[in-house]
């Protein structure tokens, strides 16, 4: 079979104009102004027992600060949403709301048009932070001390509730910043004007939490010492490692792991110097397929595929993220997969790749191949949890599906350490989900450090 | 196509659609835009003596909105007329000259003395008007000064005044009553025995409309300071609704027309009225909310109706509904009606059974085998017709009559007859039967 490969690889920056720049990455969604937020509100019915709550992970009571919004006392409805996710207001922008609390709205039912309890939440959640009022206070001190490593939403979430109980908390992280994925994953448009970073610091404010940055476990500290140093210990630290394609030219010049680049993306001060390839696949069916994909379009790219080996139903990203992929100009294709990548001096050039088909549970390649021309390939197919840091402790930390297990309160087999996010067996890739891991972990810890 | 033209009192008027004696009415420029667009009549802005009046210049109007700023109730500290009599007078001849098809009625208020009503009435007669109406409602700055709710809350002062107009005039007399009594229908038997050939209802009701908790004063505040106002709008139909139906079904009023006020927004509104007893019907706070247009809904609507119903004029079903507003005492206690809901429709919001569960008879489950699902338990529905009110999805609870077998709740047997409190064994002063 012969190859027909690419031009060669066209990777540059300056794609676009520069007022493109902002206006593609603005806002996905523009904030409620309040007469819109107003008007909203009144569709909720106050639910009794409400299903919106019953699915928001954190159990944010929705009717409550819908009905808060509605008599005009917005900082009430941000402390009934912050008093169950104290990162109310990147949820309010990040969360799947319509496979969530939209989808469970009775009006989801009666009429199609949920409640729009998203950017209700985000209304009210920006007002608080605008305002700058302090909501939470400290318990009395307790004199007691934990370490919490990882400053994304779950070690955010549980510092910030063990602060509030009086302990002091000590959070630290391998990245000069806080905010984990909030600050260096997702999607630019969905978290603008350094809004990760406003939430870190309207968190902070309450007091009793320290930030020690650039500090990862297995280099700077160990969990032996942590566990000596403090009374208990939280883990929260995502996951490090990247799904390798296991496919021939993997390690070729322009196939480029996708959450890096989004991070780098998030990081960059000038998105016309990040430079993105013409023709762009994207490996992957979750959300960072579609985020890098997405981006990619916004840069510049002109053609930008995703490829997954599934079908449309068992992507894990959203419907609502694959419409928004398809109206952004993203094509995904379904039912097949990478089978190498072809390179010109080093550099990719094009993809061969599979058809896939499901046979009697398993899927198989069926034979049939393509080649589709790219200048940047990304990989978007998952990541792992790297457990070695935990090693060199005296005690080990018990895994379970290559991540570390936990009972219900989040504690791991170690009687003084718990964990939660990503870094779990059973993550579910969600800052809403892991908000509330740190959430019950830290009431968790509290019990511990009462007892 | 049905005939809505009206003749009430004898004066005629395309439609039953007037506009009330307020701000739309005020100026021969607005009255003729009324016209254009096509209402029956309008009751001229109350007229007063030389000099006249003057409003504040701050503002005058207050009121409370739905979340979409819909309006729902209106306040007004609003005086009677304040340009000069004779301006007014020049004017509404003008107006009735160029259109003689359509009612003009003129709204008087001076003070409480036979010679001052002799003085004026001799005046507007000059005009060529229809009629007049005595404004005896307006509860605010005229009454301090002895006219308005003043006069309209002392029955023996209703009747006078009315007797003097009927003896100094000709033109048909409207009595315009105020609500802000505890029986409208003590008013409307003093006009009638005043003479009285309508009345007129209802006026504003004495309101405070909102507190502005920055000012620490009433909306609307003017210079730090606040007044009751009269409220009116939607807001108030349904106490207008019940004033009309008490003056209607009252045997010493019995036949005395009526002209209904209050809150009337849409022609449904405007039924309500009529079918109560109102022969016809005014409208204030609406107009001056949407403008004159809403009069093409209020006709083309009443007309389909009309015409759906197979009623060919009005006088087919004006007071239809007056026999049917009765006493609580002689309700039928015989008939049970139970709650039913539409599983099909249900959105399983809740409401239903929460409103029952916290504030009623516990008769509405929230889950059923341990799913979410709202059923309406037999046992303890007393029909009361709350979860029907709260449901947000119409028609999905219905309250259905039981006509036979047992009421599960008092295991008594459905008696198809009728009985009522006068002679129920619970009632002391019940009438017993003869043993
Ligand atoms: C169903 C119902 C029954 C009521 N029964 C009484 C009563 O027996 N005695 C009383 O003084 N007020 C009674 N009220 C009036 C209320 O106490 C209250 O004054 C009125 O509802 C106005 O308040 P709200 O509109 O803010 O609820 C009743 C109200 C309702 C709705
Ligand atoms: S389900 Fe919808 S209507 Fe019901 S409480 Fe929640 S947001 Fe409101
Ligand atoms: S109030 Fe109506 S829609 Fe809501 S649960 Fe009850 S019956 Fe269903």
């Amino acid at each position: 079979m012969s190859i027909k490969t690419g031009e060669g690889p066209d990777i540059r920056s300056s794609r676009l104009a520069q007022e493109d720049y902002s206006k593609n990455f603005g806002d996905i969604h523009p904030p409620l102004a309040s007469h819109e937020a107003y008007v909203e509100a009144d569709r909720c019915y106050f639910c009794y027992d409400a299903p919106c709550t019953v699915a928001c992970p954190t159990s944010i009571d929705i009717p409550m600060f819908i009905r808060q919004i509605s008599a005009d006392n917005v900082k009430g409805a941000a402390k009934t949403i912050f008093e169950e996710n104290i990162l109310g207001g990147m949820c309010a922008r990040v969360c799947p709301t319509e496979t969530l609390c939209e989808q469970a709205c009775v009006r989801q039912e009666a009429e199609g048009k949920p409640v729009k309890i998203g950017l209700l939440q985000r209304y009210a959640t920006d007002h608080l932070l605008e305002e700058g009022d302090k909501v939470f206070e400290r318990a009395a001190l307790t004199g007691r001390k934990v370490a919490v490593v990882g400053a994304g939403p779950a070690g955010l979430a549980c510092a910030h509730r063990l602060a509030m109980h009086g302990h002091d908390v000590t959070v630290y992280d391998a990245r000069k910043k806080a905010g984990g994925l909030n600050e260096y994953g997702i999607a630019a448009y969905k978290s603008v004007d350094g809004f990760a970073q406003r939430e870190v610091e309207f968190l902070l404010s309450i007091g009793g939490i320290t930030l020690d940055l650039g500090k990862s476990l297995g280099k700077e500290l160990s969990l032996s010492d942590l566990r000596q140093k403090y009374d208990a210990v939280f883990l929260g630290m995502g996951l490090a490692g990247v799904n390798s394609l296991r496919a021939e030219g993997e390690e070729l010049d322009g196939v480029v792991d996708a959450v890096s680049y989004i991070s780098d993306l998030r990081q960059s001060t000038d998105l016309s110097r990040l430079p993105v390839g013409r023709k762009v696949v994207v490996i992957g069916g979750g959300m960072t397929a579609v985020d890098a994909a997405v981006q990619s379009k916004l840069l510049g790219a002109e053609e930008v595929t995703i490829l997954y080996r599934r079908g449309k139903e068992q992507m894990n990203a959203s419907d609502y993220e694959q419409d928004l992929a398809q109206t952004k100009g993203v094509t995904i294709r379904h039912w097949v997969k990478p089978n190498r990548l072809i390179g010109v001096n080093g550099k990719v050039s094009a993809i061969e790749c599979e058809y896939t088909e499901e046979k009697a549970g398993s899927l198989k390649g069926t034979g049939e191949t393509f080649t589709l021309n790219a200048d940047m390939v990304f990989k978007a197919i998952g990541q792992n949890f790297v457990a070695a840091p935990l090693n060199g402790s005296a005690e080990v930390v018990e895994l379970e599906s290559g991540r570390i297990r936990v009972g219900e309160d989040r504690r791991t087999s170690l009687g003084d350490v718990w964990a939660g996010g990503d870094c779990i067996a059973g993550g579910e890739d969600l800052t809403v989900a892991a908000v509330e891991d740190g959430k019950v972990a830290a009431e968790a810890i509290n019990a511990f450090l009462s007892r | 196509m049905a005939d809505i033209s009206s003749n009430f009192l004898g004066i005629k008027s395309p439609n039953p659609f007037w506009l009330a004696s307020a701000p739309p009415t005020d100026k021969e420029y607005n009255v003729v835009r009324a016209f254009e667009a096509g209402w029956g009549g309008v009751v001229w802005k109350t007229l007063g003596e030389n000099p006249h009046v003057v409003n504040v210049n701050g503002p005058r109007y207050g009121a409370i909105h739905g979340n979409d700023r819909r309006l729902l109730g209106l306040n007004n500290i609003e005086l009677i007329t304040d340009r000069s009599l004779e301006i007014n007078l020049e004017e509404i001849t003008r107006v009735k000259k160029n259109w003689p098809d359509r009612a003009l009625i003129v709204s008087l208020m001076v003070p409480c003395e036979e010679q001052n009503w002799i003085d004026i009435l001799k005046r507007v007669e000059d005009t060529g008007c229809d009629g007049i109406e005595l404004n005896f409602g307006c509860p605010h700055g005229m009454s301090e000064r002895g006219m308005g709710a003043a006069v309209g809350q002392v029955p023996e002062y209703v009747e006078m005044v009315t007797r003097w107009c009927k003896t100094h005039s000709d033109l048909p007399v409207i009595v315009k009553l105020t609500p802000n009594i505890s029986d409208v229908r003590q008013s409307a038997r003093a006009a009638h025995r005043g003479g009285a050939d309508a009345v007129s209802l209802i006026n504003t009701i004495n309101s405070i409309v909102g507190v502005d908790l920055d000012l620490m004063a009433p909306t609307p505040t003017v210079d730090g300071k606040g007044t009751h106002g009269g409220y009116c709008g939607p807001a108030v139909k349904p106490i207008a609704l019940n004033m009309v139906a008490e003056i209607a079904r009252d045997p010493e009023t019995q036949g005395l027309p009526i002209s209904g006020i209050g809150g009337i927004t849409t022609w449904k509104d405007a039924a309500e009225f009529m079918v109560l007893g109102s022969g016809n019907v005014q409208v204030c706070t609406a107009a001056m909310t949407y403008g004159f247009k809403i009069v093409t809904e209020l006709a083309e609507g009443l007309s389909n109706w009309m015409d759906e119903k197979g009623y060919s004029s009005l006088d087919d079903f004006v007071g239809q509904a007056v026999p049917n507003v009765t006493d609580w005492k002689y309700l039928n206690l015989n008939y049970i009606a139970k709650a039913s809901i539409d599983q099909d429709l249900c959105i399983k919001c809740g409401r239903c059974h929460i409103a029952c569960e916290d504030t009623s008879h516990q008769a509405i489950t929230a889950t059923v085998d341990g799913v979410r699902k709202f059923e309406v338990i037999d046992d303890e529905c007393v029909g009361c017709n709350l979860c029907v009110s709260v449901c947000p999805v119409e028609d999905c609870i219905s309250m259905v009559q039981m006509t036979e077998g047992t009421d599960p709740r008092t295991n008594k047997p459905i008696d198809p007859g009728y009985a009522n409190w006068t002679t129920h064994p619970n009632n002391p002063s019940a009438v017993k039967a003869a043993e």
